[in-house]
């Protein structure tokens, strides 16, 4: 069990989800990271450099002091901790799979709102954007892989997440293992 | 094809005034591409999207500039702006870099750059940085190469045209200024044919620094005589310079003919570590001369000229030890040492021989003070008791010589046009390769150093003639890359060059690339009229200086609208290019500058100065491609008259003007 909390910590050390967008312009890459606190690129100019290629086509700015969820995601994150390490102190299966319920519901949630600003920023855009490609869809993929007009998206979870996602099944074991051994 | 290659040869020998017809050896050659082999165009193929495996640096001669090569490609990769005005790159035409080009004659324009070097780590090329002579109006550049622009200009006084310089000592702790042309010293009117008492020829010692920053840190007076060109020591003779010096008849006109009477001129050998003692000592004199020095700051973005007053010379009449001359044949031109710091070659350039001198007899020399004679307290050493040998018969007009590591070394032949491999140490020449045409310097990367890398052999030549299809009277100086990692050198490559290339230097790109920077951090630009974001752009009126902090960022002026300007004004408009991305530079023009555009890297702020002369609505534009809206990237500036009372202001979009 305190594998699984310590996995969910590894949180604050690694981002969760990474977006990489390819183009021939681009041959490195652009690459964003998504922590649970910040928006972060792998320079400090790489989100001035999202932003400016997408206000092309009218998408709205990413700033991530606007963004709420990286404000009170951290919290939920400490308190599911402090929840896993109740469960712990408790010591009983169920309370195990409980919490291991709770991270799946949360993932679900999160990957779920994940979506909605993806399809926010992907669709709301500027009436007055410079650039209009009529029935073109510019919202990236929670997982895989997208052609967005001349980009290459690529999304899938960073170390941080993979970490997180690790928790649910150190979790369900160690309710496991207890259920076994009583 | 079969051609004759020697038709300039005998207007050469005439011009020299010599009948040396007997050595022209006019047989047809076996055709100008030389051994031109079938693979020689996959050696210099570098497919697109591949690096070049070498960065190669040619002086720009009368252009001023340095234009930075890859190789084995020969691809151009930039002009670096040095001591010319460049207006693409707005160099001397901003308000930023104009003390660049400041000295204690004024505001110059343009010099002859001749010599470019690389910064040496224990005698190796270390990619930090490049130096480079100004031979006209004295002075040497260092070129940052994490950035690739000049950094520091450091003007030469009491010198009369600086030529055999920077040859920079093994680990960089001087570049030297040797003087081609002596001069009166101090500076004085007098009659031309005093020159045997009034001249003098003044060695210039310039310390760099920790951070490549540059300081005179001693002079040497010597006899008049033309000190031209120079390599330090290294290894066991780290500790000297060696300065070629012809017209030791001491003549003022016509001096081919005049210069080239003596049998023997000198090579000057400079005990620089006894040359620090002496200063510590306090040996010196330190005399009145006026000298500009400019140094670029990276983070103000901005240059500054401080003029200085005085420098420390030394005498040898009062510093025993510190020079010797050691004789050596016909008008040496280039003093080349190999890579073990022994053997030091004096290319005598009206002679078909080459003379080679031993460091280790020269000290023996020295401690067993085998003297012919003395010039003004400067111990002359005997020829016989320094030279280690020539190379006999080589070719004719031998200039300079390089090294590849391996024991060979590689000169120059102007008038007999070719290449010259031979053996240090049994002086037998073993292969020779026809240039077309006319050879100056050749340059092996690391060539010069103490750890050459011999892969491949640059001829920059002097005469270009049918190499290239032709553009006029004004023909490109030409290039030719040689293969001399085998017995037998092979002629791989011909490429165009930009100015007059004299001397080059070669490196490992893997010396480079990992430092080079891809713009300027914004958050470090300290220049005092910088805009850090468009929240910061405002204009200003000092009086009749209007100040536009403007940015630019993709695809927008920020603010592109701005009036109150009048008719008299003096406009600084201050562009910060707010961009961090790599090769994204923004320009800026607008219509009847004096000067010239600017061409502002991702975090930089450049001035451009405008006056603005009739009322009238006024266009401004980005001159560099920058992206899908680049066309729409542009604004005006209003212009009412002298008398107008329209206040200032300034706006962006639909939002409210700001006054
Ligand atoms: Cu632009």
């Amino acid at each position: 069990m305190f594998l699984a909390v310590i996995s969910l910590l590894c949180l604050f050390l690694f981002p969760m989800w990474r977006i990489t967008l390819l183009a021939p312009q681009y041959p490195q890459g652009v690459t964003m990271y998504i922590h649970i606190n910040k928006i972060a690129g792998d320079s400090p100019g790489t989100l001035q450099n999202v932003n400016i290629l997408n206000h092309y086509v009218g998408m709205k700015f990413i700033e991530p002091e606007s963004i709420p969820e990286l404000k009170y995601f951290p919290y939920i994150i400490l308190g599911l901790s402090f929840l896993g390490l109740i469960a712990a102190a408790i010591n009983k299966s169920g309370f195990y799979f409980a919490w291991c319920v709770l991270l799946v519901a949360l993932s679900v949630a999160g990957i779920y709102d994940f979506y909605l600003w993806e399809y926010d920023y992907g669709h709301d855009l500027a009436a007055n954007a410079p650039i209009k490609i009529p029935g073109a869809s510019f919202q990236p993929p929670v997982f895989g892989v997208k052609q967005i007009i001349n980009f290459t998206a690529i999304s899938y979870p960073a170390l941080g997440g993979i970490f997180a996602g690790l928790a649910i099944p150190f979790a369900f074991m160690a309710g496991w293992i207890k259920q076994k051994s009583t | 094809m079969t051609r004759l290659n020697c038709f300039q040869l005998p207007g050469i020998l005439w011009l020299a005034g010599f009948s040396l017809l007997a050595f022209t050896n006019c047989t047809p050659s076996g055709g100008t591409t030389g051994a031109l082999s079938g693979d020689a165009a996959s050696q210099v193929y570098v497919a697109p999207g591949e690096y070049d495996e070498f960065y190669a640096f040619m002086s720009g001669g009368f252009s001023g500039q340095v234009t930075v090569h890859g190789l084995p490609s020969g691809r151009l990769l930039k002009t670096i702006p040095v001591f010319s005005l460049d207006a693409e790159k707005a160099y001397g035409f901003n308000e930023e870099t104009k003390p660049m080009l400041q000295t204690s004659k004024g505001f110059i324009p343009w010099d002859d750059s001749h010599h470019p070097e690389l910064s040496q780590t224990k005698g190796s090329t270390d990619g930090r940085w490049l130096f480079i002579n100004g031979n006209n109006t004295p002075r040497i550049a260092r070129i940052d190469l994490t950035v690739f622009e000049t950094m520091e200009i450091i003007e030469i006084p009491n010198s009369g045209g600086n030529h055999s310089s920077p040859f920079i000592t093994e680990n960089s702790e001087y570049v030297v200024a040797g003087t081609r042309f002596s001069v009166p010293y101090p500076q004085a009117d007098v009659a031309i044919s005093s020159y045997k008492e009034n001249f003098k020829g003044m060695l210039t010692y310039v310390s760099v620094g920790e951070e490549g920053e540059m300081d005179i840190a001693f002079q040497i007076l010597l006899p008049a005589f033309d000190y031209d060109l120079a390599h330090s020591g290294k290894g066991k003779s780290h500790g000297w310079t060696f300065f070629t010096t012809y017209n030791t008849e001491q003549k003022t006109s016509l001096l081919e003919v005049a210069a080239s009477q003596n049998d023997k001129d000198y090579i000057a050998a400079i005990n620089w570590k006894k040359a620090e003692e002496y200063i510590a000592q306090g040996k010196f004199r330190e005399v009145p001369a006026k000298w500009a020095h400019n140094v670029y700051d990276e983070k103000k973005h901005s240059a500054t000229s401080t003029m200085n007053d005085k420098v420390k010379v030394l005498i040898p009449e009062d510093c025993p030890g510190l020079v010797y001359f050691i004789p050596t044949p016909k008008s040496p031109h280039g003093v080349d040492v190999d890579p073990t710091g022994e053997y030091i070659v004096g290319n005598g350039k009206l002679s078909s021989d080459l003379t080679v001198h031993s460091f280790t007899k020269m000290l023996a020399a020295i401690e067993n003070k085998a003297y012919e004679t003395e010039i003004s307290g400067i111990p002359v050493l005997k020829f016989e008791e320094v030279v280690a040998g020539a190379v006999k018969d080589a070719g004719l007009g031998p200039l300079h010589t390089e090294f590849d590591g391996r024991g060979n070394a590689y000169t120059s032949f102007f008038i007999s046009s070719e290449v010259v491999k031979w053996k240090i140490g049994t002086w037998e020449v073993l292969d020779r390769a026809q240039t077309f045409y006319s050879i100056g310097h050749l340059m092996i990367p690391g060539g010069d150093s103490a750890d050459p890398d011999g892969k491949y052999l640059i001829a920059l030549n002097k005469i270009t003639k049918d190499r290239y299809l032709p553009t006029g009277p004004e023909l490109c100086h030409s290039a030719q890359m040689y293969d001399i990692s085998g017995d037998k050198m092979k002629l791989l490559l011909d490429f165009p060059t930009m100015g007059e290339p004299h001397y080059a230097q070669g490196i490992a790109a893997s010396k480079i690339v990992p430092n080079v920077k891809k713009f300027y951090p914004i958050e470090e630009n300290e220049h005092p009229y910088r805009a850090l974001g468009e929240k910061d752009t405002k204009v200003v009126r000092e009086g009749t200086d209007v100040h536009v902090y403007l940015t630019t960022i993709r695809s927008h002026f920020s603010p592109d609208n701005i009036e109150g300007v009048k008719v008299g004004d003096k406009v600084y408009f201050h562009v910060t290019n707010l961009e961090q991305d790599w090769d994204v530079p923004h320009g800026f023009a607008v219509m009847g500058a004096n000067n010239s555009e600017l061409l502002i890297m991702g975090g930089q702020t450049e001035t451009l100065l405008w006056y603005p002369k009739e009322v009238g609505v006024i266009p401004f534009y980005c001159t560099d491609f920058c992206s899908a809206l680049h066309q729409e990237m542009q604004g005006y500036i209003r212009v009412s008259p002298a008398n107008s009372s329209i206040a200032l202001s300034w706006s962006l979009g639909e939002e409210e003007p700001v006054q």
